[in-house]
C-alpha cells in the first residue's frame, strides 16, 4: 500500500474495512466530541476513544475486574533499573496504552508480565505481578504455561516461514490442542479481520503477505489458543498509515474478548484505541495512570502534560 | 595548498587507479576459473588416453563389476560402491551428531560455552587426514575388535566412522551459522507463544535455516566422497564389490574407493604409460562428475528452501 496516500483516502478505507459504515458516522462523532468538550482547551485532538463506530453500534462494557496487578515492580538489567516501584491494576477487557519516551520501560514493563524478559540474563525482577490471582514470579509458576495464556504481538512483524494456516495453527500444535483446528484458525483469521483477505490461499507463505497483513497474522496467531490477555508492544511501528489504522480498529474489537496492553510511542494512537493509559517518564516509574480521556485533556502531573504535548521525549 | 583544487586531473588518477583496481581483482577471479577448467582438461584428455588402450572401453568401465588392472578388468563399480558406501556409513555418523552439535551451540549453549566448544569444533577440522587414518588403524579399529565386531585389519567400517568424525565440524558449523541466522524476531514469537526451547528449536529455527542446514550436508558428502588418507589407511585396497545381501561383511572387511584406487596407481609398481596408470585419470573424472552434480543438487535444493526473512 502506499503510505502517501491522503488523509481521506485513508478514512474511506479505514469505513471499507468496517463493513461499509457510512462516512457520516465518523464526521458526526468527531463533531460531536468537539461540542461536548465545550470550550476548553485540549492538549491532543482526542477523538472519542474509540473513533470508528462499531458495526452493531454498541459500546463495550467497562469491566471493573482486574485482569493483571502490579506491586513494588522493580526491574533491573545488571545494574542499571528498567522499572522502578510499579504498582498498577489493569482491567479486565480494557485496552490499557503504556506511554513515554524511549528506555522510560514501557516494554520491559510489557515482557515482565509473560515473562519474556527471563530469557535475559542480566535481568532481575523484584515484586509482584499478579494474574489469575497467582504472582507470576514464585516459584512453582511455569513461564511457558503463562505465555499460553498471555499472547503477545511484537513491533515487526515476525511471521513463520510456514504457511498461513500453520502459523496460526502454530500456538494450538505446540498445546497439544486436538479439536477442530481448522475451524480455530478460521475463526482467529475473523477476529484478526483477515479471513476475508486470505481464505484463498491458506496454504501459501505467511511471507508473501504484505506488512499489514503479516501483522493482523501475527494477531491471528496470537489469538487462535485464546488466550486470556494481549501484549502488543508497538505492533503498528513498521507499518503503513493505513495498514495501522486497520490494526487500530482490530484493537478496539479485541478488547471485547480479550484484555489487551499495547505500548505504543505514538500518543494519538493512544488517545484512538485506548481504555486508559499509563504514562511512564524516565527512570522506569509509572507517573500517571488514569482514564485515556482524563490523561490526554487534563492529566494531574505537570510532567505528563508537557510529555503530552511534545515539550520533551 | 591554496591554489584552485585540481579537479579534473585528481579524478583521472583515481580513475586509473580504480581501472587497475578492478583489473587486478578480475585477474584472480579468473585464475580460479583458468585452474578450474585447466585441470578438466587435463583429466579429459588422460581419460580419453586411458580409453585408448586396446583392454579398456568405456561400456566396460562404466559397467564393469571387477576391477583387476593386472587381468585387464577395469570395471569402477567395486570402487564406486566402496565410495558410497563409506559416504553413507559416515553420514549415518556426522549429520545427527553434527546437526544435533549445531542446534546446541545454536539454541542452548551460552554464550561463554560457545565460545570454547566452536574453536574446538573448527579445530577438529584443521587437523590432517592422515592422523585421523592412524587414529582408525591403530586405536578405533583394535577396540571395536575388542567390543566384539568380527572386523579385519583394513576395514571400512573404521574407515567409514573416522570419515563421519572428519566431517561432523563441517555440518555442525555451517548448520550452526544457518541456524544463527533465523531472526531472533521468529524465536521471540514462538517464545510469546508458549513453546519450549525444544519446540522452538525444532518446529521455527530448524524448518527456518533447512536450506543451510541441508547445503552443509551436501558439502560435508562431498568431502567425505572426495576423502583419500583415512580410507587408504584403515580401509586398505583390497578392491570388493558392495553385497547388499551381506551390508555388514561388506563392511567389515577391506575395500579400496575411488580415491583409493587413484592412490594406488601413482604409489603402485604399476608403470607410467600403463593403463592402470591412467585409469586414475578415468577414476578423478568420474569422481569429478560425482561431486560435481552434488554441487549442483545443493544450489537446486538451497534455492527451492530459501525463506526471505524480514
Amino acid at each position: 500500500m502506499n503510505p502517501t496516500e491522503t488523509p481521506t483516502d485513508r478514512t474511506m478505507k479505514r469505513v471499507e474495512t468496517d463493513g461499509g459504515v457510512p462516512m457520516e458516522d465518523d464526521q458526526e462523532s468527531t463533531a460531536d466530541a468537539a461540542k461536548a468538550d465545550g470550550g476548553t482547551e485540549k492538549l491532543v485532538d482526542v477523538s472519542p476513544s474509540h473513533s470508528v463506530p462499531d458495526d452493531d453500534d454498541d459500546v463495550r462494557t467497562r469491566s471493573t475486574e482486574t485482569a493483571i496487578t502490579t506491586r513494588d515492580l522493580n526491574v533491573y538489567y545488571g545494574d542499571e533499573q528498567a522499572l522502578d516501584g510499579v504498582s498498577m491494576d489493569i482491567y479486565e477487557h480494557d485496552v490499557t496504552a503504556l506511554i513515554g519516551p524511549s528506555g522510560c520501560g514501557k516494554s520491559t514493563f510489557l515482557r515482565t508480565i509473560n515473562r519474556m524478559n527471563d530469557m535475559i540474563d542480566v535481568c532481575r525482577v523484584e515484586g509482584d505481578v499478579e494474574f489469575g490471582g497467582k504472582n507470576v514470579y514464585d516459584d512453582d509458576v511455569d513461564p511457558v504455561a503463562l505465555r499460553r495464556k498471555i499472547g503477545m504481538v511484537f513491533q515487526a512483524p515476525n511471521p513463520f516461514p510456514k504457511s498461513i494456516r500453520d502459523n496460526v495453527a502454530y500456538g494450538l500444535k505446540i498445546q497439544g490442542y486436538d479439536g477442530d483446528v481448522d475451524a480455530r484458525v478460521e475463526k482467529a483469521l475473523k477476529s484478526a479481520a483477515l479471513w476475508d483477505e486470505v481464505k484463498d490461499q491458506l496454504d501459501s507463505s505467511g511471507l508473501d503477505l504484505s506488512g499489514g497483513q503479516q501483522q493482523r497474522l501475527c494477531i491471528a496467531r496470537a489469538i487462535a489458543p485464546d488466550p486470556e490477555v494481549v501484549l502488543m508492544d508497538e505492533p503498528t511501528s513498521a507499518l503503513d498509515p493505513v495498514a495501522a489504522s486497520k490494526i487500530e480498529d482490530l484493537i478496539d474489537d479485541l478488547a471485547e474478548e480479550y484484555t489487551v496492553i499495547i505500548v505504543t510511542h505514538n500518543m494519538q494512537q493512544a488517545a484512538r484505541i485506548s481504555d486508559r493509559t499509563a504514562v511512564f517518564l524516565t527512570g522506569g516509574r509509572l507517573v500517571e495512570y488514569d482514564d485515556t480521556t482524563k490523561i490526554f485533556e487534563d492529566p494531574e502531573e505537570q510532567r505528563v502534560e508537557d510529555y503530552i504535548t511534545g515539550k520533551f521525549g | 595548498m591554496n591554489g584552485e583544487p585540481a579537479l579534473t586531473r585528481a579524478a583521472a588518477d583515481r580513475d586509473v587507479k580504480e581501472k587497475m583496481v578492478g583489473v587486478l581483482l578480475f585477474a584472480c577471479a579468473a585464475l580460479t576459473i583458468f585452474v578450474t577448467a585447466s585441470i578438466l582438461f587435463t583429466l579429459a584428455y588422460d581419460t580419453i588416453t586411458f580409453f585408448g588402450f586396446e583392454e579398456t572401453t568405456v561400456v566396460d568401465f562404466l559397467t564393469g563389476l571387477e576391477w583387476e588392472p593386472r587381468n585387464g578388468h577395469y570395471g569402477v563399480w567395486p570402487l564406486v560402491s566402496s565410495t558410497l558406501v563409506v559416504t553413507v556409513v559416515s553420514a549415518l555418523v556426522a549429520i545427527p551428531i553434527g546437526t544435533a552439535a549445531a542446534v546446541y551451540l545454536s539454541e542452548y549453549a551460552s554464550p561463554k560455552v560457545r565460545s570454547v566448544i566452536k574453536p574446538s569444533l573448527e579445530i577438529l577440522a584443521g587437523i590432517p587426514t592422515v592422523v585421523y587414518g592412524y587414529l582408525a588403524l591403530v586405536y578405533l579399529t583394535p577396540w571395536l575388535r575388542d567390543i566384539g565386531l568380527p572386523l579385519g585389519t583394513f576395514n571400512l567400517f573404521s574407515a567409514s566412522i573416522m570419515v563421519g568424525i572428519l566431517i561432523v565440524p563441517m555440518v555442525s558449523s555451517l548448520s550452526e551459522d544457518a541456524m544463527s541466522a533465523v531472526p531472533d524476531s521468529l524465536r521471540q514469537a514462538g517464545y510469546g507463544l508458549g513453546a519450549t526451547k525444544y519446540e522452538v528449536s525444532t518446529g521455527i529455527v530448524i524448518p527456518a535455516a533447512v536450506s543451510g542446514i541441508f547445503s552443509s550436508y551436501i558439502l560435508a558428502l562431498s568431502r567425505a566422497i572426495g576423502e583419500t588418507m583415512i580410507v587408504v589407511m584403515a580401509g586398505g585396497l583390497r578392491t570388493s564389490l558392495f553385497d547388499p545381501f551381506d551390508p555388514f561383511g561388506s563392511l567389515a572387511g577391506s575395500g579400496r574407493t575411488m580415491t583409493a584406487s587413484m592412490v594406488n596407481a601413482v604409489t603402485s609398481d604399476a608403470t607410467g604409460g600403463s593403463p592402470e596408470y591412467y585409469s586414475m585419470f578415468a577414476i578423478g573424472l568420474s569422481l569429478f562428475v560425482i561431486t560435481f552434480l552434488m554441487n549442483l543438487a545443493s544450489n537446486r535444493i538451497a534455492a527451492r528452501y530459501r525463506e526471505e526473512y524480514q
